[in-house]
Parts: structure tokens; sequence; C-alpha cells
């Protein structure tokens, strides 16, 4: 089934409960206009890692603003944008997403860090671009 | 909350009665496994067949519920659903856990 090309956006607080609701909205979103059970996973790794980075990070230290995720769905190619008044991340740039390493022996094995590098595996192109106190994060993916 | 266990063929089933472990329940998790492991078998089997998605902090939570363990101690994966299997292979955790396509097949290598 081709996707149907939508548009729609989807606006909660900052918070991981919100956030798991909001998700699962979007994916619903996402099923319905006629992506595959593969890409929805695949996108929904990355929404997870992206959202929950505005979470924990773009917003530490402050009251817990919104996020607004909105979805741009063509025939070939999807395009999520992530907004939040958190944080910028000009100065620091995208993390390089390096894959964590788990050759060592059990006790140093990495329980975190794998964030960025899923992002980076999964999406064809990333851009952020900071605007008007808003952060804005583009993550683009292949449909075809 | 959402993980039952039971003792069998002499090995720990853990089984996750949840779709999800992500970033708002993937400390719970760590401690229910805590609970849940902190005596019995030196084997324990996670049965992860009802569980759809999977974020990198519920992969830590998984990793962290291992390192709880004695080293003598193993923690076996079963049941793993498409895209919990794609973040367990892209971050190569593939190679650190054993995984079993069903807990049917994770029992069957115990009896032989």
């Amino acid at each position: 089934m081709t996707p149907v090309p939508t548009v729609f956006s989807v606006t909660f607080d900052a918070t991981e409960l919100d956030a798991r609701r909001a998700i699962g909205q979007i994916v619903e979103r996402l099923e319905t206009s006629g992506l595959g059970d593969d890409q929805v996973g695949t996108v929904q790794i990355v929404l997870a890692e992206s959202v929950n980075n505005v979470v924990e990070h773009s917003y530490a230290g402050q009251n817990a603003g919104q996020i607004e995720v909105e979805c741009d769905v063509a025939q070939d190619a999807l395009s999520i944008q992530i907004c939040d008044t958190g944080t910028s991340l000009i100065d620091q740039g995208l993390p390089a997403g390096k894959p964590a390493d788990v050759s060592g022996t059990r006790d140093t094995l990495p329980e975190g860090g794998f964030g960025w590098f899923l992002i980076r595996a999964l999406t064809r192109d990333i851009a952020y671009h900071r605007e008007n106190g808003c952060n804005h994060l583009v993550l683009s993916f292949h449909l075809a | 909350m959402s993980l039952t266990s039971t003792v069998k063929d002499s090995a720990r089933i853990i089984t996750v009665n949840a779709d999800r472990i992500d970033a708002a329940m993937a400390i719970q998790f760590k401690e229910d496994m805590r609970t849940e492991t902190e005596n019995g078998p030196d084997h324990v089997i996670l049965d992860l067949s009802a569980v759809d998605f999977i974020d990198s902090s519920g992969l830590g939570a998984i990793v962290a519920a291992m390192k709880q363990l004695d080293d003598h101690r193993k923690l076996d994966l079963a049941g793993l659903t498409p895209t919990v299997e794609k973040v367990f292979r892209l971050t190569r955790m593939d190679t650190v856990f054993q995984l079993y396509p069903s807990l049917g097949a994770a029992m069957a290598t115990l009896e032989n």
C-alpha cells in the first residue's frame, strides 16, 4: 500500500508519560496513512529517542515546556519536525552518535548512550536549526 | 507491575506483560527485575513476546538487569518482536545476549 500524503501535528507536555501517549497517537496516524509495519517500527524508534532527548536534556533543570511533533507524509518520504523551547543545541551541535562499545565484560556494558546512534542509523537525513527561541529538529525518512 | 515469573526446568522464566519498555517505565522495570531475580535458578529467561516496542532506556534497563546478576548467572531473551529485535541488532546487543525466537525455543535448549 502506498502512503497517502498527509500532514498532521501533535503537541504535548514534555513528560515521559505524555510523550508515550503522543508517540502512540502518532504511530496510529502513520499506520492509518499506509506506512508498513517495518517503517512504522523504524520511525517509532527514532521518534522515541528524539522526544526522550528533549524531555531529558532540552528541558533539564527548568520547567518542562511543550513539544510539538509535525509529520509530513509523502508517497515516498516522511519528514518529522520536532519543536521545543528548551536549551539551544547551537553551541554544542548535534551529538555524533557513535556506536556504544559492547565488547567488554558484563560490568562494563553500557546502559545508555544509544539514542543518537539509533537516530542517525535509521534516518536518511537530520537537520537542526534554532528560530525564535525554539529548537527545530527535522528527521527525514525514505518510504520507497 | 507488569512482570510475572515462574520456575520451570531449572530456569526462572520472567514474562513481561506490557507492550512497551520505554523511558517512562525503565527504572521500575529494572527494580522489578531485581526483585524477580533476587534468588532462584542461575539461568533466567526473559520472555519479551508481548513487547512491541523498546527504546534505548528500555534496552539500558535490560542490560542493567543482567548486570545485577552475579557473574555465573545468565539472562537470555526470548520472543523478540521485529522492532525490539531491530534495536538489539543495531546496538549490537544481539552479540551480548543469547536471543531465542520464542520461549519454547529457549526452553528446548534446557531440555537437551
